[in-house]
């Protein structure tokens, strides 16, 4: 471990008290900050000032801090979860930033993600879409042996590349459009190259796409932002995949 | 009164297949008449709510986080456990059972664990079925691993993510159910309140996070599928709103806490940097099994640790412990770890660390092969750490990582207050004294697919329940408490915050009643925590209002329920005079300094009963009858 370095910032944070009322960025001066923080930690340490002396706290959400819920997220100077490759907000340290940096930090901007409180956002559209058909229709009990069907192992690992989706939201925050086709084209994705997930493939991504839309995302026009900031580096051959199942899906309805 | 385990006759092995056929049914038509509420939607309770709901329950289902699919759950790692016996190395039911028996060193019910042990397999089949990617070998069939020093391949995991992929395979049937009008889902809810009429659980006073209302909901029966309690040391492995709240309002109910003091110290976490720190993160276990453990021979030695020879460097758990030597079981590992470092050999800024070494590994293996093996791993150091692994030890230090301690349940996994179920990390469970590694994972899935689906339906179909609404005045009652209890929060305008307390909260629990426990300590913790609890009460500093989002606030209320829930755990520790699995006694060791256990005086569960605020609780034993097993001492020497 280096030496214990401390800096000085100031953030430009986004206060909002809820989803119906206008916000604003409001600056803080913060010193002494250990670069050995990580992000949320330095905000935790802004907290705890701003309560004792009269304030009201920043809200953020957070969980697992260890980059695996997908709890965290905010846009940090135009970079959502922050300037760092394949990482959450939670993982950023604060060694990233420079002694005397101005750090704007705002929610995920999108309509389909209501602001709930400052840096708090609504991403219940995620629930939503995943509702809709992001399953295998089988109940508890009837499954076969788990070894029944062989899959091969490179098969198995693209799977598991997609179904390590956390559902942040950064894809969201990213995109121009506000589309969600990186997260719906995960899951999709995820469950055609299965044998288990192939019979219900296109119905799945045909309704997946359609909540998608009627949940208010936008549509994609291939900007490939979502891949660059997606902590869990999901690719965007994901959403060549769901454009597949969906083109079957399309052909099979106009036949019937 | 001695809580009755109500474990049904038979031989063994055929409990529970006996029990699934003799237990009265509900009627198919009828299961649409009961509702039942789901609190928790991790492993335990997201498995249960899906699975009720197919069965044809109504359901409705709470959680803290905005997405069921956020539960601390999510972060397990290593993997999952099953005898599946697919490496045909001699894996059975029995085995596991064995190991887990053994594993929790005799502190457990035989028939509950033997029955997770049986049903095991079954959650395998459930997943993949589910379209969990597990990994896979190069034939396309299931990769096994062996995990936490276990003599068989028996562990599954999808990648470093394996609760992960459970979980959202166990949130993606829960997501069918949502979609089907089967289960009603309610983020961002917190149980603030159980609620009992005549006796029975019927319902509970949910406190809506975004604008701080209160919601009755009433039902048939409850089941808490709440998780654990690490977080009571403040610094853990746990997920931030990890807490005990829930169990600590059915606990004021009525409901016993048995075994608080079992709590897991996970040996491998990436120590502590600073008092600003609000978690520790854990590095797999699998670390060990290329890792050498080591501190400098000399006390304060504060060269690099490239810079201090071979011969100064003490090895301890291979020069200990030679047969098992770096794969010690957790609680060893971490105790050793502790003993090193309060003896002024260990390492790092703040003298509590040791290092873990993958020289030696290297030279073997190749950088590469212990990339592939571990190099997530080391990414994920390096990031927090701001040091290369491959060319530096790492430090290491124990943390908080599981409790096995939780509300009492009997073979239904209902406990002592009748309609109240418990399952997964919440319950006392399986493990007895100690958690065998990918074992909890098993437990909460067992819990949710397989075994509550079944016993809860006794109790529906066989008593009877007054018919009520949400007026009732238990409601109403439970509803003022709970708004009372905030206010006081909010109008206290004290002088320190939530963490702050909780941070020293921590400090008392993780010095006196850690990895290792002495009476003198355990009384002393006692009255700090008291002393703490009335600080707490005079002089915390909740800011904002209740009726939008408000963290602290929510925080809070956690705290209070930690603080009280610490003076049980710690209590449970002092009584228990023997050291056993998690719990060591230090007052109780050979002459080697290894743990000693006293299976005359305490082969039993220890069930706590709340007498009132401010009031030591009661304590009642169940006995643990094994009928099947020849209790032995550990030994890995
Ligand atoms: C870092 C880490 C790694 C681990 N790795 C492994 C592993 O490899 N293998 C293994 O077997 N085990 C592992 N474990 C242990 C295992 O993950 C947990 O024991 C298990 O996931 C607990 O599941 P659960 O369903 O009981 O509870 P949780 O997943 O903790 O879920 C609790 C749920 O209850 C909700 N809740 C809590 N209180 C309230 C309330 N008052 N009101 C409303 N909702 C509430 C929460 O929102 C959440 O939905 C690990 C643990 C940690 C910390
Ligand atoms: S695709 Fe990536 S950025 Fe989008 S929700 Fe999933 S993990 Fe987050
Ligand atoms: S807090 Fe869980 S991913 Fe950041």
């Amino acid at each position: 471990m280096r030496e214990n370095d401390t800096i000085d910032i100031t953030l430009k944070v986004w206060r909002q008290k809820g989803a119906d009322v206008k916000g604003r960025l409001e600056t803080i001066d913060v010193k002494n900050i250990s670069t050995h923080m990580s992000f949320l930690e330095m905000l935790d340490v802004v907290n705890e000032d701003l309560t004792l002396t009269g304030r009201e706290p920043v809200e953020f959400d957070n969980d697992c801090r260890e980059g695996i819920c997908g709890m965290c997220g905010a846009v940090i100077n135009g970079h959502a979860h922050g300037p760092e490759k394949a990482m959450t907000l939670c993982q950023l340290h604060m060694r990233k930033f420079k002694n005397g940096a101005t750090i704007v930090v705002e929610p995920w901007r999108s309509r389909a993600f209501p602001i709930i409180k400052d840096l708090i956002v609504d991403r219940s559209a995620f629930d939503k879409i995943i509702q809709s058909g992001g399953y295998v229709s089988m109940n508890a009990g009837g499954a076969p042996d788990a070894n029944a069907i062989p899959i091969s192992q490179e098969i198995a690992d693209k799977a598991m590349d997609a179904a390590a989706c956390i559902g942040c939201g950064a894809c969201v925050a990213a995109c121009p459009n506000s589309s969600a086709m990186l997260f719906v084209s995960a899951k999709v994705s995820q469950l055609a190259l299965l044998p288990q997930g192939k019979p219900e493939a296109a119905q799945r991504a045909w309704s997946m796409v359609n909540t998608m839309d009627r949940c208010g995302f936008g549509n994609c026009s291939n900007e490939k932002e979502c891949e660059a900031v997606c902590p869990k580096e999901i690719s965007i051959v994901n959403i060549a995949r769901l454009n597949r199942e969906f083109l079957k899906a399309s052909f099979f309805s106009t036949v019937e | 009164m001695q809580p009755d385990g109500k474990v049904p006759g038979g031989p063994l092995t055929e409990k529970w297949n006996r029990y699934r056929s003799t237990i009265k049914l509900v009627n198919p038509a009828n299961k649409r008449k009961f509702n039942i509420i789901v609190v928790g939607t991790g492993l335990a309770g997201a498995s249960a709510a899906a699975t009720l709901a197919e069965l044809g329950y109504n359901v409705k289902s709470f959680c803290i986080q905005d997405s069921p699919r956020r539960a601390h759950s999510i972060a397990a790692q290593g993997g999952i456990n099953a005898a599946k016996n697919y490496p045909n190395d001699g894996d059975s039911t029995w085995r596991l059972f064995y190991d887990t028996i053994k594993g929790g060193d005799y502190r457990s019910r035989e028939a509950n664990t033997y029955r997770l042990a049986q049903l095991s397999t079954n959650i395998i089949d459930q997943c993949v079925a589910q379209g969990v990617p597990f990994a896979r070998d190069y034939g396309g069939l299931l990769a096994n691993r062996s995990f936490g020093g276990a003599q068989v391949s028996r562990t599954f995991y999808a990648r470093g993510q394996t609760g992960q992929q459970l979980l959202l395979g166990a949130y993606s049937s829960l997501s069918r159910q949502i979609a089907a009008g089967k289960v009603l889902m309610f983020p961002r809810r917190e149980m603030s309140d159980l609620v009992l009429i005549d006796g029975q659980a019927r319902g509970i006073i949910a406190r809506n996070l975004v604008n701080g209302e209160y919601e009755r909901h009433i039902a048939d029966a409850v089941v808490l599928a709440t998780g654990g309690y690490g977080n009571v040391f403040y610094l853990s492995t746990n997920a931030t709103s990890c807490n005990v709240g829930a169990a600590m309002h059915a606990y004021r109910k009525g409901a016993f806490l048995a075994n608080p003091c079992f709590t897991q110290i996970h040996p491998t976490c990436i120590p502590q940097s600073g008092d600003y720190q609000s978690k520790l993160t854990l590095m797999s276990e699998s670390l060990r099994n290329d890792g050498r453990v080591w501190v400098p021979r000399n006390q304060d030695d504060k060269r690099p640790p490239n810079a201090i020879p071979e011969n100064e460097r003490n090895y301890y758990l291979e020069e200990k412990y030679p047969s098992f030597g770096n794969l010690v079981p957790r609680d060893v590992a971490s105790r050793n770890a502790k003993e090193q470092c309060d003896r002024g050999n260990g390492v790092g800024a703040t003298g509590y660390a040791v290092y873990l070494d993958f020289k030696d590994a290297i030279k073997r293996d190749g950088k590469d092969v212990i990339a592939k093996k571990y190099g997530n791993l080391f990414d994920m150091y390096a990031n927090i750490i701001d040091d290369d692994p491959y060319k530096t030890p790492m430090m290491i230090y124990p943390a908080s990582h599981y409790t096995m301690g939780g509300l009492w349940v009997d073979y239904d996994l209902m406990s002592n207050v009748p309609g109240l179920f418990v399952i997964g990390e919440a319950n006392f469970s399986d493990h007895g004294a100690n958690r065998l590694g990918a074992s909890a994972l098993m437990q909460g899935l067992a819990d949710g697919y397989f075994v509550l689906p079944y016993t809860i339906g006794p109790y529906l179909a066989g008593t009877v329940r007054p018919s009520a609404t949400t007026d009732h005045p238990a409601f109403k009652e439970a509803a003022d408490a709970v708004d009372t209890r905030i206010k006081s929060f909010l109008n206290n305008k004290g002088k320190r915050t939530v963490d702050e307390i909780h941070r020293e909260l921590g400090q008392i629990t993780w010095n006196y009643c850690g990895m290792a426990r002495n009476e003198a300590g355990l009384t002393e913790a006692l009255q700090r925590i008291k002393e703490l609890q009335t600080e707490f009460w005079e002089n915390v500093r909740v800011p904002g209002s209740a009726d939008d989002y408000n963290l602290s606030l929510q925080k809070a209320g956690r705290l209070a329920d930690f603080l009280e829930f610490a003076q049980v755990m710690v209590t449970d520790a002092l009584v228990r005079k023997e050291s056993c699995g998690g719990h060591f006694r230090e007052e109780s060791k050979t002459e080697e300094g290894e743990a000693l256990r006293i299976d005359e005086e305490y082969c039993h569960t220890a069930a706590w009963e709340y007498k009132g605020s401010g009031k030591p609780p009661e304590f009642h034993k169940e006995p643990l009858v094994f009928e099947n097993i020849a209790l032995t001492q550990r030994s890995y020497k």
